[in-house]
């Protein structure tokens, strides 16, 4: 009778996530050759994706990436559900909601129109920068891309993770902080020393999201690359690099094994971190 | 909450099994979903994927003068894009159209996995008089002929005649005059005086051959070898030469065909466009040359290295090729050969300058060689510029890896443009990519 319970899902599961994964693996012990056909390479592919420098150079931008704008999310976003939690008018309801809103906006349609606006030829930067006389930045040169990037990114997430976060302040005893309050702690040391460490679970659960996330970069940069003269090449997120590999070279085998070196690389930075944090985490 | 996560379930199955559904008439080769309205019933039916601004009328007048076939046309993207879906049916082995627009410099890279058909025996001696010799040679493989040419791209210089007149220029007629002409212009603080973009490598490859390059050689009856030159002092010189331009700040290095570069196209940013002859109907329809813009443009010759013997070159121009997941290749090839080929389609295609026709019926057209073309404010552009460097096109042996080395040529002009390497380097990079990668892939590379 169980099983009848879980079958519906273990349908779904098997057909829609182990069985593409599992042909993905078999694809990427293969090599294609425009003269001589297939041969079972074994792991011939997965060396070369770690000697390959555009591999590397893809993983070594997400990881410096990651270790940018998760900091600088998640910062964000606790200061502002901190402040969200503690002061409770009406606008601070609106403000919720207008913080959230990016997250509600598809990532394409974001990223274009970040793209639009960091244009010198038709984007406000260049006005308000000569209304001082001084030259606009380029985000999407190639000095300042990471940042125009980063920008996206915290403009598109930091709201999301606040309310992951807001959500979890809620979930606080209030008690809590009557007791805090009976033994003199004012209201920066109520947060510091009893919220934030109470929303630890929730912030270690954002922190794996956004690493994932992060690692797996690809619809931002992709879209900006067509606005970037020639800032962003093919092969500049491992995941770019794929998909280029895959759909436009036909090279599907390279492409899962890069696929499935940066599920390696991904595996390894989120347990590396959960082993860091094993005392926190409650969730998983 | 037990219900709801079987329904849930249940709404997922159900999702799945649309997918499903959905993925069994995915592309073209499902005759259901066309563009164009099909309106003869019970004729068999050709699928085809092209993106020319105007094929929907190109495809209605074929369906109107045909009664045995009827084409479903699918516009699945420009280029690249289309490419990408092509492939991915060929990789599949499903879901490619029955007849396909190519461009001719990519026809080398599908006919060697096997993905086109030999269209010589279908009807080829009935059009072959049609086309010139250089035509037939681009969209050939050795004997075999794996495309029906529709237009070609002959190079010229478009220019600003009115920051030319401002600056009192002249068009250059080589490649030192012309960086003479930017340095005129930039120390007068006029605007950049052209474009070197990461993203057209494929004009870059065009000046390299106008240089006397010959990147790639390929005979056929040796597939498995192939030659690779792609950092001979041509090669080089060419992009040391626009790196130079880009570095003193004569040009801009924008991408091109981007939002940004159109804006700065119409603001007057650039002097000069290098480019071919269907680059007007394209710049149209972005909205250059239109309202005060009207009639500034002009065109002439492609600058040259020597001008005592001057070499035309080509950029893009394609063809409509037949596809080895068509069930009835004759029937296929017939629209092939069909298609674009009607004086009427023709005709739109170049007074609208979408198309620099090779079809012969149109390139002798008095009409067509005396045209005054709007755009260029009534300049003669098909005598004075495109139709000489037509003839004077020599035609080229394309790569069988074109997308790869078009994306690593990319990927060098990119570094150029940083400043981190210099146009020698970025070629003797490019010669190592390409060669390595062509080892990879089992030629013998000499």
């Amino acid at each position: 009778m169980g099983w009848l319970f879980v079958g519906p899902f273990g349908i779904v599961f098997l057909a829609f996530l182990i069985a593409p994964l599992a042909y993905a693996l078999y694809l990427s012990l293969f090599q294609k050759k425009l003269i001589g056909g297939t041969s079972f390479v074994l792991f011939d592919n997965y060396v070369k994706a770690f000697t390959d420098p555009s591999f590397l150079s893809g993983v070594w931008f997400v990881i410096r990436f990651s270790l940018v704008s998760i900091p600088v999310q998640i910062l964000i976003a606790l200061a502002l559900a901190l402040i969200l939690d503690a002061v409770t008018t009406a606008f601070a309801r609106f403000s919720r909601l207008m913080i959230f809103l990016p997250y509600a906006i598809p990532t394409v349609i974001g990223a274009v129109m970040w793209g639009f606006l960091y244009s010198r030829g038709f984007g406000p930067l260049t006005d308000i920068f000569g209304l001082f006389g001084a030259t606009a930045p380029d985000f999407l040169s190639s000095d300042l891309i990471f940042y125009g990037l980063l920008n996206v990114v915290t403009w598109q997430w930091a709201g999301y993770y606040m309310i992951i976060l807001y959500a979890a302040l809620q979930g606080v005893d209030p008690t809590l902080y009557e007791a805090a309050r009976m033994d003199g702690a004012g209201r920066w040391q109520i947060a510091t020393r009893i919220k934030i460490p109470l929303i630890a679970p929730a912030l270690i659960l954002i922190l794996v999201f956004s690493l994932i996330g992060t690692l797996q970069f690809f619809n931002e940069p992709q879209i900006l690359r067509y606005l970037a003269a020639g800032t962003i090449g093919s092969d500049f997120t491992p995941n770019m690099y794929a998909y280029q590999q895959a759909f436009s070279l036909a090279n599907f085998n390279y492409g899962s094994a890069i696929s499935f070196a940066l599920g390696g690389v991904v595996f390894i930075c989120v347990y590396a971190f959960l082993f860091f944090t094993r005392k926190r985490r409650s969730f998983l | 909450m037990k219900r709801r996560r079987i329904l849930a379930t249940v709404a997922m199955l159900a999702a799945g099994t649309g997918l499903v559904a959905c993925s069994s008439d995915e592309g073209g080769s499902d005759a259901s979903n066309c563009t164009n309205t099909i309106t003869k019933q019970n004729v068999p039916v050709v699928t085809m994927w092209g993106w020319y601004p105007n094929t929907q009328l190109v495809v209605d007048n074929f369906n109107k003068q045909h009664d045995d076939v009827q084409v479903c046309w699918t516009n699945v993207g420009q280029g690249g894009d289309e490419y990408d879906k092509f492939q991915t049916a060929i990789s599949a082995g499903t879901g490619a159209p029955d007849v396909i627009m190519v461009e001719a410099d990519r026809i080398p890279t599908f006919q060697i996995q096997g993905a086109l058909v030999d269209i010589k025996q279908y009807g080829f001696d009935a059009v072959k008089a049609n086309y010139g010799e250089g035509a037939w040679k681009d969209v050939s493989v050795g004997d075999a002929v794996y495309g029906v040419p529709v237009d070609g791209g002959p190079m010229g210089m478009i220019y600003r005649k009115d920051i030319f007149d401002k600056y009192k220029v002249t068009p250059p007629k080589t490649w030192a005059e012309y960086e003479q002409a930017a340095q005129k212009v930039k120390d007068a603080g006029g605007p950049l005086f052209g474009d070197f973009g990461a993203n057209v490598p494929a004009v870059l490859m065009a000046l390299q051959i106008q240089k006397g390059a010959t990147p790639f050689t390929f005979d056929p009856a040796q597939p498995k070898a192939i030659g690779v030159k792609l950092n001979d002092q041509a090669s080089k010189d060419v992009l040391d030469y626009w790196g130079g331009l880009a570095k003193k700040g004569l040009v801009g290095t924008q991408n091109q065909f981007t939002p940004e570069y159109i804006t700065g196209v119409i603001n007057g940013n650039y002097a000069t466009y290098i480019s071919a002859a269907w680059a007007p109907g394209y710049l149209t329809g972005a909205g250059v040359g239109k309202g005060q813009d009207t009639g500034k443009f002009a065109v002439a010759p492609l600058p040259q290295w020597d001008s005592a013997n001057p070499v035309q070159v080509n950029w893009g121009g394609s063809a409509f090729s037949v596809t080895k997941q068509a069930k009835k290749p004759e029937l296929a090839a017939k629209v092939a050969y069909g298609l674009y080929a009607d004086k009427e389609s023709l005709t739109d295609g170049w007074t609208n300058q979408i198309i620099f026709p090779l079809n012969l019926t149109a390139l002798k057209d008095p009409a067509f060689v005396d045209l005054k073309v709007a755009f260029f404010n009534g300049q003669q552009a098909n005598k004075e510029v495109y139709l000489p460097a037509a003839e004077a096109y020599k035609g080229v042996a394309y790569a069988p890896f074109g997308q790869y080395y078009l994306d690593a040529m990319e990927k060098q002009v990119s570094e150029i443009i940083k400043g981190s390497v210099t146009g020698s380097q970025a070629a003797d990079r490019l010669q190592e990519d390409v060669a390595k990668y062509a080892k990879e892939q089992g030629f013998t590379v000499q």
